[in-house]
């Protein structure tokens, strides 16, 4: 990891420095860890992924360590989204899903028999390509969403702490603490974008999975979100599918490169390693030839 | 691509000009259609209301006259709308979101077929079956053991000739525009809205009272004021079924019962002559009227707070 680090030249920014110091602290990190604690890593064994007859994704293997941010990138429609959404079932919405092999979080297979779909939502939370704020509900509302869900029954009290406690983990407290009551829609698109991300964390999940959360944002949003993932890395573990390579490089621990042989075939997982090594010596020609925009 | 091949379109083609025209002509025509009606039912109507109650008969005035039959109508239309809309919602969340594809169209094509059966048949259908088997099992057990509430109490009809079954045989005839309504609307919630609330760990059920529900609100509301607005008017099924006698009864169980404004013009009608078809024609008056504070009532309704089709 270190000769890695060391080993990457010149196109490492200070931010990804900056980055490698904090991979440095990490581990002290653990052994403290809370809820959500370095056992919650995700292991992926040999996944495919099918709507029907269609096989979209085929034999993706990877680990994702807690605590970290994992980027997923490569061109349209290789199958980095449904993979993604594959970690927390929400691909099973389309009839006809389903999946091969196994997606294991902290030991337990999400696909195991008796796994309820609901439940694994709940520990893998999930923010979309556009912020999906509930239009009908206020701010407050929206942060709380998640957690009066399943019947559960929170008094006042205790919802106005998560909804501080939230606000301020995706850093829009300050912009909405006086307005609080009013409709989640009538914010601007990066801070809709921020209060998704509080509704997703509200709920406490293990791993927070993010579907080009910036791709309908503006840089500084875009600028906003990215820190954001920097703090929540320190709570959850976070896997984002993006389109913006600098995103990758400038976010993410490890990097996982999908790419397609054509129409019709399925998406793979080329490779994925530290991201710093992805973006300058990678072990397969086709990576190289994606980060250093030669096609795709 | 010069500046000068994008001026301004003022010139019209002749084709715009006749399609416009015709839309402007169809637009303007629902108007003069609907102040002729208002126009008509007023100046016939006039007389109805303000003539000699001495030429008409019975000699009350004409508060006293038309206040039972907009009682009865009120009455039977809320009852109807009572029956139907949780109904039709139901049914309309589970051709949208339950049931298998194919399934759900069939349904929803059955659905829509209720909507062609005329009103008549309907009215056939539920004074020689709704009635008796009504009369037979459930009735008589509603006098018994609830009859403390007002709604229940008084004699039980035998020929089941009475305000419920009248209700029920509305709230079916309803059915179809209330469930067509809402199912389309409830088809309409942004997958992203499903999917957030999916994605926090909902069940359906939550997701469908999270994020269907409160996007569709409003389009349920406006379909349930539609069928509102045909179980008020609502003439042959009524005047078939119901057994009617002059005065405010709010027992729905008996022979007595307020008639409505337009089973009662469908009833007298035929044989009215003089003040008394005024008299009727300002009824009507006045059925046109609650059908427009309804509507009136529903945009209200619909467009209060704030709604998910907006967002």
């Amino acid at each position: 990891m270190d000769t890695e680090t060391s080993g990457a030249p010149l196109m490492m920014t200070q931010r990804t420095a900056n980055r490698g110091e904090t991979e440095m602290i990490e581990p002290q990190a653990i052994p403290d860890a809370g809820p959500t604690g370095a056992s919650n890593r995700l292991e992926v064994s040999d996944l495919s992924i099918y709507y029907g007859d269609f096989r979209a994704v085929e034999g993706v293997s990877m680990e994702i360590e807690a605590r970290s941010i994992t980027a997923l990138i490569g061109p349209s429609g290789c199958g980095k989204s449904t993979f993604l959404r594959s970690l927390n079932r929400m691909h099973e919405v389309i009839d006809g899903a389903r999946v091969e092999g196994s997606v294991r979080l902290a030991g337990q297979d999400l696909y195991g028999p008796g796994v309820d779909p609901v439940e694994v939502r709940r520990r893998v939370g999930m923010v979309f390509q556009r912020p999906n704020p509930f239009p009908t509900m206020s701010i407050y509302d929206n942060v709380v969403a998640g957690l009066r869900l399943n019947s559960k029954r929170m008094r006042r009290s205790e919802t106005d702490v998560a909804v501080e406690r939230s606000l301020r983990g995706a850093n829009l407290w300050e912009e909405v603490k006086d307005r609080l009551d009013k409709p989640g829609s009538g914010l601007s698109g990066g801070q809709q974008q921020r209060l998704c991300i509080a509704r997703a964390t509200a709920v406490e999940p293990d791993v927070l999975l993010m579907d080009e959360p910036c791709s309908a944002l503006d840089p500084i949003s875009t600028l906003a979100i990215e820190q954001l993932m920097l703090k929540l890395k320190q709570d959850y573990t976070i896997v984002i599918v993006t389109h913006n390579m600098q995103q990758a490089a400038r976010v993410s621990d490890r990097t996982g490169f999908f790419n397609i042989e054509g129409t019709g075939k399925p998406g793979r997982l080329i490779e994925i390693d530290d991201t710093t090594k992805m973006f300058s010596t990678p072990a397969e020609q086709a990576t190289q030839d994606y980060v250093t925009g030669r096609f795709g | 691509m010069s500046s000068s091949t994008i001026t301004r379109a003022t010139v019209t083609r002749r084709g715009d000009r006749v399609f416009s025209g015709l839309s402007r002509g169809a637009g303007i025509a629902i108007l003069v259609i609907l102040a002729g009606v208002a126009t008509f039912l007023f100046v016939e109507g006039r007389a109805g209301i303000f003539g000699d109650t001495e030429e008409m008969s019975g000699s009350d005035s004409f508060l006293q006259y038309v206040g039972p039959l907009v009682f009865g109508t009120v009455f039977a239309a809320t009852l109807a709308l009572l029956f139907a809309a949780p109904l039709a919602v139901a049914v309309a969340l589970y051709i949208s979101h339950y049931a298998p594809r194919r399934l759900a169209q069939t349904l929803g094509y059955i659905i829509d077929l209720l909507a062609a059966i005329p009103s008549v048949v309907f009215g056939i259908w539920g004074i020689t079956v709704l009635a008796p088997l009504l009369t037979d099992n459930i009735y008589p057990w509603l006098n018994a053991n609830l009859d403390f509430i007002p709604f229940f109490s008084g004699t039980v009809s035998t020929s089941g000739r009475s305000m419920l079954t009248a209700g029920l045989v509305l709230a079916v005839m309803i059915l179809p525009i209330v469930t067509a309504i809402s199912r389309e609307v409830f088809l309409q919630t942004p997958r992203l809205h499903e999917e957030a609330s999916l994605a926090l760990g909902a069940t359906r059920w939550e997701m469908i009272r999270q994020a269907v529900l409160p996007y569709g609100r409003s389009g349920v509301i406006s379909g349930a004021m539609l069928g509102l607005g045909r179980a008020l008017g609502e003439t042959m099924a009524v005047t078939i079924i119901l057994s009617p006698s002059d005065g405010y009864f709010w027992s729905v169980l008996t022979n007595q019962n307020s008639n409505t404004i337009a089973s009662n013009i469908a009833l007298k009608f035929p044989e009215a002559y003089g003040l008394d078809v005024n008299r009727l024609i300002a009824t009507g008056l006045v059925l046109f009227a609650i059908t427009f504070i309804v509507n009136a009532l529903a945009r209200r309704i619909a467009n209060a707070g704030f709604s998910g089709a907006d967002g």
